[in-house]
Parts: structure tokens; sequence; C-alpha cells
């Protein structure tokens, strides 16, 4: 019954995203945008810390990554297609190199690690003025044209988004579903156990933090269009740190958790700008409270549901089971 | 023939204690060789230096000959050598069926295989086979957290046997178990060792099953070898009386 709830449920989720921008206006399609960029970014992140289990404090930096790619390239003519394939390819070589002697400590050395390379990253993107145009960021950062159709108009560009998004979805959903997926699970529930049934997990770990660091990459490629200019500032810890509480709040390791871990991180300072500067405020007490009463984030509340009737029908199964078996 | 597993001169020092203190074994195709000795004298320390999840102080360990040393456990699975932990060690969010075939995947293909391969690695077949095997039939699809302490036990046991190893290391198989289960295990190993040929190693301290189960024990004391032959031999041996009873 609850797969049939969860397609009615994806059904609506889609219908929604597809027809209801129709009637936005300018500024509701830009949030609408920036969530679908903002969810590439937070599942990617979620491959690295959720299925992988490693502390990234490093995520926005790939996104500076990306949209640095993007802007420099298209700026200079390139197509977006190019700019996305090569932010993807940075994203995942630059990640794995990262990772090769990184991932070597765990927990929050390794998060020290990531801390540090965000702040590299940032000073690149500051001083490297050859290559970034510095503190002055590069602006006018063209929007792509698809078959002759120019994405400028924000629906069009909303619903490019959207597509890219669709297809990481399908992709994430193909390698959590593949053995990779099973190998993930195993290492963050018990590496021991995985270590010793042929699981590598090292080589696992990488993987998942370089293809983490690749839709980062992505996430920026589509961030730079959208917005028009990129600049420094919008890539500090600040940006990875809201990613991580994007994945922390939706619910770490779940499939759907970013989808609402950044619905909330883009539309919560929004519905709570009446309060001005106390948003942070409220804002930081709401994510206390719910880590407080669900550590496993909002999917972690539905989750549980589930589990306690699963296992209720499962303590019954076996009862059965153990009375035909230990029956003299 | 070389013997399957040789153990040369293991020592592995935490600080200032000799955990294990020099021990020497062999452990010959087919046979169940059982490791008994009172707690603390060393066996799962020795378990954990012969599979590579601690490095020993010195000493060599040799698989079919060939040195294995300093081999990650990983690398020393997919040669072959399985084990279970004191503790158990399932995944218990994922179904029977899925821990099975997670303790075989690795062993099928490539990383890349993997990733575009089917879903199931091509051993659901094999998955129900061993569900079969060790009488879990009712369970593959439930989250092993749903079973039962004794299932559970059986499934742990089966994830080591899943991908077809010359050599099992089993560490307290019975510990906890009940005595309906347990007489279920040992005609599950007995049936393992017989029909596929795989070599057991066993640490426990139940005496009952090693004695009916093993071909030949060894015993440890303070991290050395103190005795050695046929489980009845072990048994009558005053040393080891003493050892187990103190003085």
């Amino acid at each position: 019954m609850s797969s049939r709830w969860s397609r009615l449920g994806l059904l609506l989720a889609l219908g929604f995203l597809i027809l209801a921008p129709l009637e936005f206006k300018r500024y509701g399609l830009y949030i609408l945008s920036q969530w679908a960029v903002m969810t590439i970014a937070a599942m990617g992140l979620n491959l690295t810390l959720g299925y992988a289990g490693q502390v990234s404090l490093a995520q926005g930096a790939f996104v500076g990554i990306g949209a640095y790619c993007a802007a420099i390239l298209t700026t200079n003519g390139w197509p977006l297609a190019a700019a996305i394939v090569l932010a993807l390819a940075l994203g995942f070589a630059i990640g794995w190199l990262l990772g090769y002697p990184a991932l070597r400590v765990q927990h929050h050395y390794l998060a020290f690690v990531t801390l540090a390379f965000s702040t590299l990253a940032f000073l690149v993107f500051r001083n490297e003025a050859w290559l970034t145009n510095g503190t002055d960021g590069i602006d006018g950062v063209p929007r792509p044209s698809v078959f002759g159709l120019s994405l400028k108009p924000h629906l069009y560009y909303y619903y490019f988004c959207l597509f890219v998004l669709a297809c990481v979805t399908l992709a994430m959903l193909g390698l959590v579903r593949s053995p990779w997926g099973r190998a993930f699970v195993a290492l963050r529930e018990n590496p021991m156990r995985a270590l010793s049934l042929g699981v590598d997990t090292r080589r696992y770990t990488l993987m998942a933090f370089a293809l983490g660091s690749a839709l980062g990459a992505l996430s920026g490629a589509l961030y730079a269009p959208l917005v028009g200019l990129v600049e420094p500032p919008a890539f500090t810890l600040t940006l990875s740190l809201n990613l991580l509480m994007m994945v922390i709040v939706g619910g770490s390791g779940y499939f759907l958790g970013p989808f609402l871990g950044a619905l909330i991180a883009v539309l919560l300072p929004e519905w709570l700008r009446f309060l001005e500067s106390y948003y942070l405020i409220l804002y930081s007490l709401l994510v206390m409270g719910l880590l407080i009463y669900s550590p496993t984030g909002l999917i972690g509340i539905v989750d549980r549901h589930i589990v306690r009737r699963r296992t209720r029908a499962a303590s019954a199964a076996r009862a059965s089971l153990s009375a035909s078996i230990e029956a003299p | 023939m070389a013997p399957v597993l040789e153990v040369a001169n293991i020592k592995k020092r935490f600080g200032g204690i000799n955990a294990v203190d020099g021990v020497s074994f062999e452990v010959r195709e087919g046979e169940i060789l059982g490791i008994i000795g009172p707690n603390g004298c060393g066996k799962s320390t020795l378990f954990n230096c012969i599979l590579g999840q601690l490095q020993p102080s010195e000493g060599e360990v040799k698989l079919d000959g060939r040195v294995t040393t300093g081999l990650r456990p990983c690398d020393l699975n997919r040669l072959g050598v399985s084990r279970t932990f004191q503790l158990l060690q399932i995944f218990p969010k994922l179904s029977v069926r899925e821990n099975l075939i997670l303790a075989a995947q690795e062993h099928k293909g490539t990383m890349l295989s993997r990733l575009f391969g089917p879903r199931d690695a091509g051993l659901s077949a094999a998955a129900d086979q061993m569900i079969d095997f060790f009488k879990l039939g009712a369970l593959a699809d439930e989250p092993a957290s749903g079973l039962s302490y004794g299932q559970q036990k059986l499934l742990d046991a089966a994830m080591a046997f899943m991908a077809g190893p010359r050599l099992v290391l089993l560490d307290e198989p019975a510990g906890g178990v009940n005595l309906t289960m347990l007489a279920n295990l040992k005609d599950r190993l007995k049936a393992f060792n017989l029909e596929r040929g795989a070599t057991f190693v066993v640490i426990e301290h139940n005496m009952d099953f090693v004695m009916s189960l093993c071909s030949r024990v060894i015993v440890l004391a303070e991290g050395r070898l103190l005795a050695e032959g046929l489980p009845a031999e072990v048994r009558a041996n005053p040393s080891v009386i003493e050892a187990y009873l103190g003085h």
C-alpha cells in the first residue's frame, strides 16, 4: 500500500513542478529553479554523507568550481552543454584527487581536510584574477539555446533545470539500486563487516566522494546561467554548511531527503522574511528542534512509521516460522 | 599438498602485553579445526591477525603456500577466506536476501559491471539456495532486523558461506544460541563441510559443540599453544584442564 501512496505522491509532485510555474511570476520561478539546482548539489552530498558516511564541508566549493567552469567557458563562446560535461569531469577529477589522500582520515578529521579545501577554493576564486576576474566576479553569464530555442525566459530555464534534475534523479536511482548502492549501505552501517565480505571500502568511499563532487559541480554549472553573475562570496563555507543542513534536515541517507531539505532551505528564508534578521534564530531553533525529535531528518519521521508497521508484520511471520521449526 | 592455511610464529603485542605470543599451526584441506582456550587467551586476536584486520607484530600467514600477511581483509576475502565475528554482524536494514547478495557481489565482475550490471549481480538464485540451505525460506524478503537472534546467527553464517569460500573462520558461532538452533547450526556447518569441501577453523567455548563438530583441536593459553590433538585427547589433557579450571 505504501508504494501506491508514494507513487501517487510522486505524480502529484511532478504535476505541480511542471504545471504550477506557468502561473508563477519571475521571483517564484527563480526560487523554484534555485531549488532544482540546489537539490542536485544536495543529492551529491547525500551520496558522500548519507550513503558513504563521510562528512564533507567542501560541497559548496565544488558548486563554485562548476559555476566558474560554466561562466568562463560560456562567456568565451562555448555552449553550456560542453561546460556541463567539463564541470562534471572536473568535479569528479578534483573530488578523486582530494579524496584519495583525505579519505585516509575519517569523521571530524575529514571535515577539517574538506574545510581547508573549501577555504583554498575560495582563495583561488578571489585571488586568481586572470582566470576568475577576482572579486568582481564574472558577469553576464549567458543562458543557452536548445535546438534553436533560447532558454532566456525564466520559465524555459526553469524547465531546463528541472529536466537536468530529472536526469540526475534517474541516474542516482540506478546507482543506489545497483550493487554499488548495497555496498554503500554496507560500508555505512558496518564497515568492518563489509570489508570482511570483500567490499573494498576505501574504493567505494572514494567513488562516492568523487561522484558527489561531480554533482556539486554540475549544480554550479546550472547555477551560473540562472543567476548570471558568478562571484567568490557565493561559494564560501556558508554554502557548504547550507548544503550539509539540507541533507541532514531532509534526511541523510534517504533518497528523497535532499529534495525536501533543499525545498526547506530555499523556501523557509522566504516565508520567514517578515522576521528580518531574526529569521536565522528561528531557523536554527527549528532545525535543532527537528534534530532532537528526529535525528534522521524529516524523511526519517515517515520511515520510522513505516518500519514500525513492517516490524510488526515481520514479528508475526517470524513467530509462525519458529513455531514450525522448533516444534518437536 | 600444501596446507590451506599455515600460521608461523604469529606474535601480536598491544603495548607491553603479548596478546598472541608465537603461535604456529597448520590447517589441512577439508578439516574442521577447533581453537579453544580461556577468555583473553588471544583467540580472537589470532583470528584478526590471520584475516588482516590486525597486522601481526611478527610472524607470517600463508594461504595455499602464498604469504598473505599485510593484505587487507577485503583482498583476503576475495582469495576465498571468509569469517564470522564473535558478535553478530549482519546488516539489519537490508533484507535476508540482500544480505546474502552483498556477501558475494564483490566476487563477481568488476566495479564497472557492478555499476551497470543487474541489480542482484546475478546472485538471486544462489542467495535463494543459501536461504533454503539454512532453512530461512519464509524470511527471504524480511529486513534482517526482524529475525530472532538464532535466525540472525544462521544468516551471519550463511553470509560467510555465500561466496563459496575455501576457508571459513568462525568466531564463537554457538554463543547465545538456544539448543534447537545450535543443533540446526551444527548440522548445517557439517553439511557444508562435507558437500562443498570447505575448510573450517572454529573458535568456541561450548565444549560439546567443539567435541562433536571438530576433527582436531588446538588449545591456547596466555597467547601460546598449550596442546593440540583429537578432541578426546585434548579433553583428557591435564594441562588443558588446569588452564581452564585454574590451580
